[in-house]
């Protein structure tokens, strides 16, 4: 196609930009090494993990309460020790991590996609529907994000798909205002005219000229929104709501070790929560760091 | 400004009535009202007789009339619970609320600002570098674990400090609080540093973001060119320009950490209602639901609204522009 000439400030390079950034930072590079290592423990989790702690077959409930580096009965040892079911508590742990980053990745992509369309489509054509959009992205950014998920699942009552669905409804906005934002700066120049010009489908011109250009702010506040998705996913199921027990996520985890807090076994919950708080720290690290590399306004200074 | 102010309370009547609508749906259209406004202990004449009372055989739309006029009136509902009115029972535990989100605000200030200014004026330093990453952990400790750990730490292991309830009150003004008495203030150190600690982070990011904006302009090479001490210019020139920011962010934020506080109060048994809403979620006592939800919506409206109109006296240029 003719058109792809006229794609003159080219997207690509941005994402070297990105990579060459995080690279340049020992604390970044640290942080985004780990992301890949909990992503690959998450992944082959079930072969990592010596016992799977949903199996009832597999736990002994006379291993129940172990402290750390317990003797197994099946002469393993028990790291992180036991639960007060008597289950592993690194492979329990290696499970819940993979609970929690599949909501977590899951509800940013869905908000990432969906306020990223909104955006663009109210930044390309302005007029009542760009106001009309933001005035409800004003409206959502007005309450604080973990007011709005409890609302919802207050009513709604919980479940993994409703926890998804209060993620998503929390986030789009953040994705929505960034994106309409570049889009406005970006519909005005030559390029998109010339496409215009050319007779291409607003269709094709938003998604096929005018996403690339934007990618930038998406990727920054995709990789800010998983960690808070993860976060805020933890805090609904500590407080009861969010996700159901036969999907125990990390938050379950450390709301199911609490009790034992207060007698003194403190690695129920510790552990699951320094494992939670690696996990969003790392992913805010790397986001932090992209925002400083890909942000213009930023690396002016 | 007349017209800029009707705009905006019209415009905030419009969200209230929309949330009305959305919590109306959420409870009546979506869950069966019966299971979730009468106690599941009565009987079949009882049911059919209490539908009647609250209209609920009643068409959809005249039903929400009913829902509106009886808001209104400030019926909200019994609790099923504690059989006495929604909106009595949260009025009652709001002060213990309050007391605990305005403490951790202070200290969120307190803590925050001075941490903010010292990496604004060293910005690019260690001092600096070790501030923010401080910040970015701020921000990624999960609140509700973090209440733990100090729970443990301060109460479990040092035995320092309670780690439930509100201890003893006093009276101050004729409100309850704990702020009044000497146990009550240890009870309120933990609850009131967890809820703090992600605002901490907030103000040092605001502080150290204007700061670094405020440091390159015209009126303070002059300062400097004057011959001000160092002191003086950070304490009097920078520190007055960025603080209304702050505090306005802030004090928007009031709303975020009485939220949070749901979070903070479940940890630490803290009476207050955040405690109250998750009580009442599990035990489906849905009117206390429904009147904590409107209850909190307005308040969030009514902050924001107070905020729109305070920014608008502070800069012109707000009402002027199209609101």
């Amino acid at each position: 196609m003719g058109a792809s000439r006229f794609k003159l400030p080219s997207p690509d390079g941005f994402l070297g930009r990105s990579a060459r950034g995080i690279l340049s930072s020992r604390k970044a590079t640290i942080a985004a090494l780990v992301c890949v290592l909990l992503l690959l423990a998450a992944t082959f989790g079930p072969l990592l993990a010596q016992q799977n702690p949903y199996d009832l077959s597999a736990i002994n409930l006379f291993d129940a309460r172990l402290p750390p580096m317990s003797p197994n009965s099946n002469g393993g040892i028990y790291l992180l020790g036991t639960d007060a079911q008597g289950r592993d508590m690194l492979s329990a742990m290696i499970y819940g991590l993979r609970t929690s980053l599949m909501v977590g990745l899951f509800a940013g992509l869905v908000a990432l996609a969906l306020g990223t369309a909104l955006g663009l489509v109210a930044g390309y054509y302005g007029g009542w529907i760009d106001a009309l959009m933001m005035r409800l992205v004003d409206l959502m950014l007005g309450f604080p994000a973990i007011l709005v998920a409890l609302m919802l699942l207050a009513l709604l009552g919980q479940g993994v798909s409703k926890v998804i669905l209060a993620l998503v409804l929390v986030q789009w906005a953040q994705f929505a205002r960034a994106v309409r934002g570049s889009a406005l700066a970006e519909r005005n120049k030559e390029y998109i005219e010339a496409a215009g010009s050319l007779g291409l489908s607003d269709v094709r011109i938003i998604f096929g000229h005018l996403l690339p250009n934007c990618l930038p702010p998406i990727i920054v506040i995709g990789t800010l929104q998983v960690a808070s998705a993860i976060a805020a996913e933890a805090t609904l199921s500590f407080l009861g709501i969010g996700l159901p027990v036969t999907e125990p996520s990390l938050g379950l985890l450390i709301a199911n070790g609490y009790q034992s807090l207060l007698s003194g076994e403190y690695w129920m919950s510790v552990y699951p929560g320094l494992l939670l708080l690696i996990t969003v720290f790392s992913i805010n690290l790397v986001g932090d760091r992209l925002r400083e590399v890909l942000n213009p306004r930023l690396a002016e200074r | 400004m007349i017209v800029f102010l009707i705009r905006r309370l019209l415009q905030s009547a419009a969200v209230l009535l929309a949330m009305s609508v959305l919590v109306f749906a959420g409870v009546y259209a979506i869950g069966n009202p019966i299971d979730l406004l009468i106690s599941p202990e009565a009987t079949q004449a009882e049911r059919a007789q209490a539908m009647h009372m609250l209209g609920l055989d009643l068409p959809l739309p005249l039903q929400y009339w009913q829902f509106l006029v009886n808001a209104f009136h400030g019926n909200l509902g019994t609790s099923f619970v504690f059989n006495q009115p929604a909106i009595s029972l949260i009025l009652e535990r709001l002060p213990a609320t309050l007391e605990l989100s305005l403490l951790a605000l202070i200290v969120s200030l307190v803590v925050g600002i001075p941490l903010g200014l010292i990496a604004g004026l060293k910005s690019g330093t260690a001092v600096d570098e070790t501030i923010m990453t401080g910040s970015i952990l701020g921000f990624s400790l999960p609140n509700f674990w973090q209440g733990m750990m100090l729970i443990m730490l301060f109460s479990v292991w040092l035995g320092w400090l309670p780690s439930a309830g509100r201890g003893e009150t006093g009276q101050i003004l004729g409100i309850t609080t704990s702020l009044a008495t000497l146990d009550g203030l240890r009870h309120l150190i933990l609850p009131a540093t967890n809820l703090a600690l992600f605002q901490i982070s907030l103000v040092i990011r605001l502080t150290r973001s204007g700061v670094r904006e405020t440091l390159p302009l015209d009126f303070i090479k002059f300062a400097r060119a004057k011959g001000l001490t160092e002191r003086r210019i950070v304490f009097v020139h920078v520190l007055k320009n960025i603080l209304i920011p702050i505090i306005t962010v802030v004090g928007v934020e009031f709303g975020s950490i009485m939220a949070f506080a749901v979070v903070t109060e479940t940890i630490f048994s803290w009476p207050g209602i955040g405690k109250l809403l998750i009580d009442s979620i599990m035990n489906l006592d849905r009117p206390v639901v429904v009147a904590y939800l409107l209850l909190i919506v307005t308040m969030f409206i009514l902050i924001n609204l107070a905020v729109d109109i305070l920014y608008s006296l502070l800069d012109p240029r707000i009402r002027l522009g199209d609101a």
